[in-house]
């Protein structure tokens, strides 16, 4: 036999096949139903949304419609990715989001059932496809500071203590996805608001509108229909970037202060 | 200052709050009915029993009491018709999130507490208050006390009523256990440090008090 032969035979993968059951809804007034696909010879090393891909090729090909969903950068930054599998978020892994999970992560004949996010909030637009425009609209409230940017300033100039850069750093990482919204058997969104006050409220610039931040976030938060957190953390273990539930009390002290010392 | 009382973190502040009152109030009634398997008779309980019972201080922390349960209760009642009404539509395939077990079930041990207490209240004090089910007992120092001793012995030596008293109490227990550290939570109480602690705290403290109120009806059943 050949090296080349032999590597050949060496690093040839086994192929694997899924019965997918997924949710197709026509658009946002239609009811909605799973469907089941069979999908066969998926390599190992693709990813979940190039196995999606992958099925909307075959679909396409019998001229059905392909199964809608969302992405964008395909590397775990930009948040567009999300899809509930198999009951979790973003899917059988940690700290990831669905464009960075594998389907080796699965068993050969496994079924998997992919849901859109399910929020008041966050209406089903087609198939897996949410409106997660209630994150933007929360942001708007108050998740900004108020300064002319000018030129660039120099370093060092407010000095931030490395702790503090750090943690504000860790609730920045928060790419809102929404995952912890679709995680939480409440459908609360406070792990989102909570990163976004955070960042914020551990650095010297977020200080002027603190006050009024956390109160118009929160307020926002509820106006948009979203559940209250019972700490359970279901959206801390599922978060892509890690966000832990320490931001959440951090907003709780940020809110009481504000609404105290008002 | 109005947004505590309607916002989702000021509504969970007076969840917590009433939570961390009825966990002080479940210790001194601990205290108190403990002394009924300590003792061999129950003298202490009944003097114990009878001051709760006509003490003015305490008869104004009785309506506090009763407020901190139903503001608990409603605030509860109020978050969780929020909940339910944030998510519409649920998923086919169930959650399975590495989430603290107990926390999930927090409505339901909820429900249990409430069906415990409607009976409890029943058992206990409305038949001492309003039923006259409870006689006077006059001891060597020649002072009357209500002799409520008499009656828990009696209601606990029937088997279905100490089965149906330990099941419901270990809902309180499973309540417990995520309700001590989540108050704290809440309250925004969280370090690297700490919050471990609290953690175990909260362990200890709920299956202290449940192994503590569980013990009196089988005691009293097996061994009075």
């Amino acid at each position: 036999m050949s090296l080349l032969r032999y590597r050949s035979e060496i690093i040839k993968f086994k192929e694997m096949n899924f019965t997918l059951k997924i949710w197709r809804q026509e658009n946002a007034r239609a009811k909605g139903r799973f469907e089941t696909y069979q999908l066969q010879d998926i390599s190992p090393d693709c990813s979940f949304l190039e196995m999606l891909d992958i099925l909307n090729q075959q679909l396409i090909d019998k001229f059905e419609k392909p199964v809608c969903f969302d992405h964008d950068c395909r590397e775990g930054i930009c948040g567009a990715c999300g899809l509930y599998i198999n009951g979790r978020p973003h899917g059988p892994d940690k700290g990831i989001t669905t464009c960075q999970l594998h389907m080796r992560k699965f068993k050969d004949g496994d079924t998997i059932v992919v849901e859109p996010w399910r929020a008041k909030p966050f209406p089903v637009i087609k198939d897996l496809v949410v409106d997660r425009s209630a994150f933007d609209k929360i942001i708007q409230a108050g998740g900004f500071i108020s300064v002319n940017t000018g030129g660039v300033p120099d370093a060092n100039t407010i000095p931030v203590p490395r702790k503090n850069a750090d943690i504000a750093m860790d609730a920045a990482a928060c790419i809102g996805c929404g995952a912890c919204v679709a995680a939480c058997k409440n459908a609360s969104a406070m792990l989102f608001v909570a990163a976004k006050v955070s960042q914020f409220a551990m650095l010297p610039q977020g200080q002027v509108e603190a006050k009024e931040r956390v109160l118009k976030m929160v307020q926002k938060m509820d106006e948009l229909g979203f559940g209250n957190c019972t700490n359970t953390g279901a959206c801390e273990a599922e978060c892509p970037k890690e966000i832990s539930l320490s931001h959440i009390a951090r907003m709780n002290r940020e809110y009481f202060s504000a609404t105290f010392n008002a | 200052m109005s947004n505590i009382f309607t916002s989702s973190i000021g509504k969970k502040l007076m969840m917590s709050l009433a939570g961390l009152f009825l966990l002080a109030f479940l210790l001194l009634h601990l205290a108190i009915n403990i002394t009924l398997i300590l003792y061999k008779d129950t003298e202490t309980f009944n003097r114990a029993a009878t001051f709760m019972g006509t003490n003015p201080v305490i008869k104004v922390m009785e309506v506090i009491l009763f407020g901190g349960f139903l503001l608990h209760m409603v605030y509860g009642a109020v978050l969780q018709v929020g909940n339910l009404m944030a998510r519409p539509k649920g998923y086919k395939k169930a959650n399975y999130s590495q989430t603290s077990f107990f926390s999930k079930y927090m409505l339901h041990t909820a429900l249990i507490i409430t069906i415990f207490l409607v009976l409890h209240l029943f058992d206990f004090w409305v038949k001492n208050k309003f039923l006259g089910s409870v006689h006077e007992i006059t001891y060597a120092d020649g002072e009357t006390y209500h002799n409520l001793g008499a009656l828990v012995l009696e209601r606990f030596k029937i088997g279905w009523v100490v089965v149906v008293y330990v099941v419901l109490l270990l809902g309180l227990g499973f309540h417990l256990h995520h309700g001590f550290q989540s108050a704290f939570q809440t309250l925004g109480i969280n370090h690297k440090s700490y919050t471990p602690v609290i953690k175990t705290l909260g362990v200890l403290y709920s299956v202290v008090v449940t192994t503590g109120y569980i013990s009196i009806p089988v005691y009293i059943y097996f061994f009075k």
